[in-house]
């Protein structure tokens, strides 16, 4: 599978760095290294979902207890979880490190997921959600962190578009 | 309501009553509600920093509580959902088998009804069994009572044991008598976090003051 071993690694480095204990996480291919990775690591709670928009409350309830957290979700995914994201981040400023799979943007080969893909970015920009891309491994690290710093600072989600040339090894 | 086959004839309990039966037991204890008369009538009986009050996002109280179980371990947490919000949210009850949280009890007022929008029935009106899904989902122990003695005695038993467990109240579908609550959504969620931490040892919001420097020669700033 052309998903990147390398750079999974070096973004779930990064958030182990970052002290993220708490991993929720609804399995897509980008994030299989991902999701295996939280698994075998004992010092992380992996916390496999049903629907994205549980993590929103699960993230709440983890940031109350003062355990850093972070969401593995393909954009689908967010787009799934934006009533739980307005209702209760927006609403309640719980801050959020969400680590999204850019599925449907430039290379992309599967017709279904384009539209996903189109509307992203214009809602995250309707709900005034920063986002970034991590599209370079080189500064991937140093973005997980500054994106959790500024979640933390601001009490908002923070969106970190994993895009097709971090994650994918044609 | 011809078609209902429920549980809400024949004397159900008001879930103030039910609620005060357990309030000693919730002093204490980490508790997330739901939105509406759940959240207003548990205030009317006390107000505490330990409550927090999800006063949107329905179905996710009980995601909210799986958290706060998976990252407090030592503390039992107890979430008062209803049925309408546990409808919204039935895939949570699958992720939170999957992972047991011996620390959670989930308690669901069910009222056959949305109450604050009008009282129009939820699907449990015509015999969807909430428990019974509960169970079905991997819950270990999920029942339904129907009376405040029956509560009271699961609910305690739940609050103090150690494992998930699930328990259906059926209710009168009436609203509180009052909807007032002097505490501002973000007051509750900034106290809410200050008590859940502090039983964790964990540091309070905002972030205390960030250290920069070399080892050995650390410096506090304020950007």
């Amino acid at each position: 599978m052309p998903v990147s071993v390398v750079n999974s690694a070096l973004i779930y480095d990064a958030l182990k760095a970052a002290d993220v204990r708490l991993i929720s996480a609804l399995p897509e291919t980008w994030l299989v290294h991902l999701i295996r990775m939280a698994d075998d690591d004992p010092e992380v709670n992996l916390v496999r979902l049903a629907r994205e928009e549980e993590a929103i409350g699960i993230s709440a309830g983890a940031h109350f207890a003062g355990c850093k957290s972070a969401l593995l979700m393909q954009n689908h995914g967010f787009l799934a979880s934006v009533n739980g994201i307005v209702s209760l981040a927006l609403l309640y400023k719980i801050p959020l490190l969400m680590l999204v799979s850019y599925r449907g943007d430039l290379g992309e080969r599967d017709p279904w997921q384009t539209m996903g893909g189109l509307k992203t970015r214009p809602v995250l920009e309707a709900l005034g959600i920063p986002y970034y891309l991590l599209d370079d491994p080189a500064a991937a690290a140093m973005r997980i962190k500054e994106a959790q710093t500024l979640a933390e600072s601001a009490l908002v989600p923070v969106a970190l578009l994993m895009t097709r040339a971090l994650m994918w090894e044609d | 309501m011809t078609e209902s086959r429920g549980g809400t004839e024949g004397g159900a309990m008001r879930r103030i009553d039910a609620l005060e039966a357990i309030y000693p037991a919730l002093r204490d204890t980490l508790v997330v509600t739901i939105m509406g008369g759940v959240a207003a009538e548990l205030y009317s009986l006390g107000h505490r920093p330990n409550f927090f009050y999800n006063e949107h996002a329905m179905g996710l109280a009980s995601s909210i509580g799986l958290g706060l179980a998976l990252c407090l371990p030592d503390e039992k947490i107890v979430v008062l959902d209803g049925d309408g919000s546990c409808l919204m949210n039935l895939g949570g009850l699958t992720t939170t088998s999957r992972y047991l949280p011996p620390n959670l009890a989930h308690i669901i007022f069910d009222n056959e009804s949305l109450m604050s929008v009008g009282g129009f029935p939820t699907a449990t009106s015509t015999g969807a069994d909430l428990a019974g899904i509960a169970r079905a989902a991997g819950y270990p122990s999920a029942v339904t009572v129907r009376t405040v003695d029956d509560f009271r005695d699961e609910a305690t038993r739940a609050i103090d044991g150690t494992q998930l467990a699930c328990i259906v109240a059926k209710v009168e579908a009436r609203n509180p008598t009052s909807f007032y609550m002097d505490v501002h959504i973000l007051e509750n969620r900034f106290e809410f976090a200050r008590a859940a931490r502090a039983r964790a040892g964990r540091p309070v919001e905002p972030a205390p003051p960030q250290q920069v420097g070399t080892a050995g020669e650390t410096q506090t700033t304020r950007g």
